[in-house]
């Protein structure tokens, strides 16, 4: 088999997590591609949504955006953006959200809203989008990203949305019925939360990562749990599988470049 | 009844300087021909809101049109950063903008509320999260029979809604198809709407008793802009240009070639351009 991407490794130790029963809130980016490619491969009758009110989508390349065409042509249906977030999400029916950000901390708290002070950011990044209440209301969550000093902090400058807060039982303090993060799925290595303190902790390394490695890139000390395993390499039939589904996506991403 | 004229005239007689002005479509039938004109007729002081800016408010917050916008996901879907968005933001070019933030679920509802005529919205919304902390905004209401502690925002109520959709027939009646977003919300709970439309036929001839129909007594004014959700989409007429969304990081990134694509494709240009952008694009399946 030809060399493995780390990226590529994450995306499909994160579609892993994914089954055939769960109805998905997907957001865009790297949870897409792991939804997908767990449709493509052990889980054909998940169904994936996304919040332009597409439901049961079945993308042949991935969006770009969270409302892409391709995602409604495709949708079992299509609703408002308004019974999306009322219905569907708030209603409880939905098992899982899969979230990426620009920054996490142990507590898988997310933020995507600014870098330095809200008034005067260092960094203005896109927001939250869906992702507050997808956090809260979803009844579990899955976060993938990649593993770096920046990206997972010590402490965050702003919440977007919450994970576990400031972790032990803070989620069901605040009345939260729901599980919130309870994997991250990163380019190195699998963090679960620590089931009584919630603090994110290494459960599996993917092949070939080292744990100085992983320290090297995390911003806070992170933990290991006692039991470590190895993250199985991906198969062939599951790198076949993405590598198809992003080179289906960058050709149909290009073409018209001209001005409107 | 609605109006059914030029583009020039809707926005002439309908966006005024100092309007709160809503233009909606998610990601879908993005109604950039209108928001080209806004800006041509030199509108200026707006508070834009929209639950995702994109690239149409980029181009806006960009020649300096918007004093505010209330706005829930403020980036480049799939590509990264709106620069025009953020040198606002962070350096106050080419003027200092006001934003109220949301989240997309606090938005939808607010729509919503304002269409059902009523002053607020309620959601179980922000628990954990920060915004509420710098959105005054953002308030909280019990319950009055459980206690529950639940998020509450303003509705929305726009001077002016504008989108764009599939088609109207002669007497000014719309339908809209495929990802329907917000649109209709955001037309109900405004003082006057314009929107723009791919055709405009004899008969709807609506393909499922279910497409979304805006009747022409809810509408100010409505204009043939073939083309005017380019580069979003008009589900059956032509796709998303994924590939312009993808050019748009690098001229939006310099102040000097924002400004002059402006002056080229907008400034210089006209509605009836967006015909021939879109056609360049055809749909796989229209």
């Amino acid at each position: 088999m030809t060399d493995i991407t780390p990226t590529e490794m994450m995306t499909i130790a994160a579609s892993r997590a994914l089954s055939n029963d769960d109805v998905c809130f997907v957001g865009i980016g790297a949870p897409s591609a792991a939804c997908n490619v767990a449709r493509l491969t052990h889980a054909p009758d998940i169904t994936l949504i996304y919040e332009s009110g597409t439901v049961g989508t079945k993308p042949d390349v991935l969006p770009l955006s969270i409302g892409d065409g391709e995602l409604c042509d495709t949708a079992l249906f299509t609703v408002s953006v308004p019974e999306m977030f009322r219905y569907w999400l708030q209603g409880g029916r939905i098992t899982t959200g899969f979230l990426g950000g620009a920054q996490i901390d142990k507590f898988a708290n997310l933020n995507t809203t600014v870098v330095g002070p809200y008034d005067h950011p260092k960094v203005r990044l896109p927001g939250g989008g869906g992702a507050p209440e997808i956090a809260s209301n979803c009844g579990r969550i899955f976060i993938t990203m990649a593993l770096s000093k920046r990206g997972f902090v010590e402490k965050l400058p702003f919440i977007t949305s919450m994970g576990h807060g400031e972790g032990g039982d803070h989620r069901e303090r605040l009345g939260m019925k729901t599980k919130g993060p309870t994997r991250v799925i990163t380019d190195l290595c699998i963090l679960e939360p620590d089931p009584v303190s919630k603090e994110l902790t290494v459960v599996s390394i993917h092949d070939g990562v080292t744990r100085e490695q992983i320290v090297d890139n995390c911003g806070w000390p992170i933990k290991f749990a006692d039991q470590v395993i190895e993250t199985p390499v991906p198969t062939e039939i599951e790198l076949a599988t993405l590598r198809d589904i992003n080179a289906r996506t960058r050709k149909a991403h290009q073409g018209n470049r001209e001005a409107a | 009844m609605a109006k059914i004229v030029s583009l020039a005239e809707a926005v002439g007689d309908n966006v005024r300087d100092g309007d709160t002005v809503a233009m909606e479509g998610f990601t879908h039938l993005i109604p950039y021909a209108a928001g080209h004109e806004v800006i041509r007729q030199g509108r200026k002081d707006l508070f834009l809101v929209r639950m995702t800016p994109d690239i149409l408010y980029d181009q806006l917050i960009g020649v300096g049109a918007a004093r505010g916008m209330k706005f829930s996901w403020g980036g480049n879907p799939g590509v990264g950063s709106l620069h025009r968005f953020r040198d606002a933001v962070e350096n106050q070019w080419p003027r200092p903008l006001e934003i109220e933030e949301h989240s997309h679920a606090a938005m939808a509802n607010a729509y919503e509320a304002g269409a059902a005529n009523l002053p607020f919205a309620m959601l179980r919304g922000y628990i954990g999260a920060d915004l509420p902390k710098v959105n005054p905004n953002i308030k909280s209401v019990a319950c009055p029979f459980t206690s529950e502690v639940l998020a509450a925002v303003p509705a929305i109520r726009p001077d002016v809604t504008i989108i764009h959709a599939q088609r109207a027939d002669r007497k000014g009646n719309v339908l809209i198809e495929g990802i329907v977003g917000v649109q209709k919300e955001a037309v109900l709970a405004a003082r006057r709407s314009i929107v723009t439309v791919e055709e405009i036929v004899d008969e709807l001839a609506p393909p499922s008793p279910n497409s979304v129909v805006l009747p022409t007594w809810a509408i100010t004014a409505v204009s043939h802009v073939p083309g005017g959700a380019f580069p979003s989409y008009a589900h059956g007429y032509y796709p998303r240009s994924n590939a312009f969304y993808i050019g748009w990081d690098d001229i939006a990134r310099d102040r000097e070639s924002f400004t002059a694509w402006i002056k080229e494709n907008v400034l210089d240009a006209g509605p009836e351009d967006f015909a021939r952008h879109a056609g360049k694009n055809p749909a796989k399946a229209a």
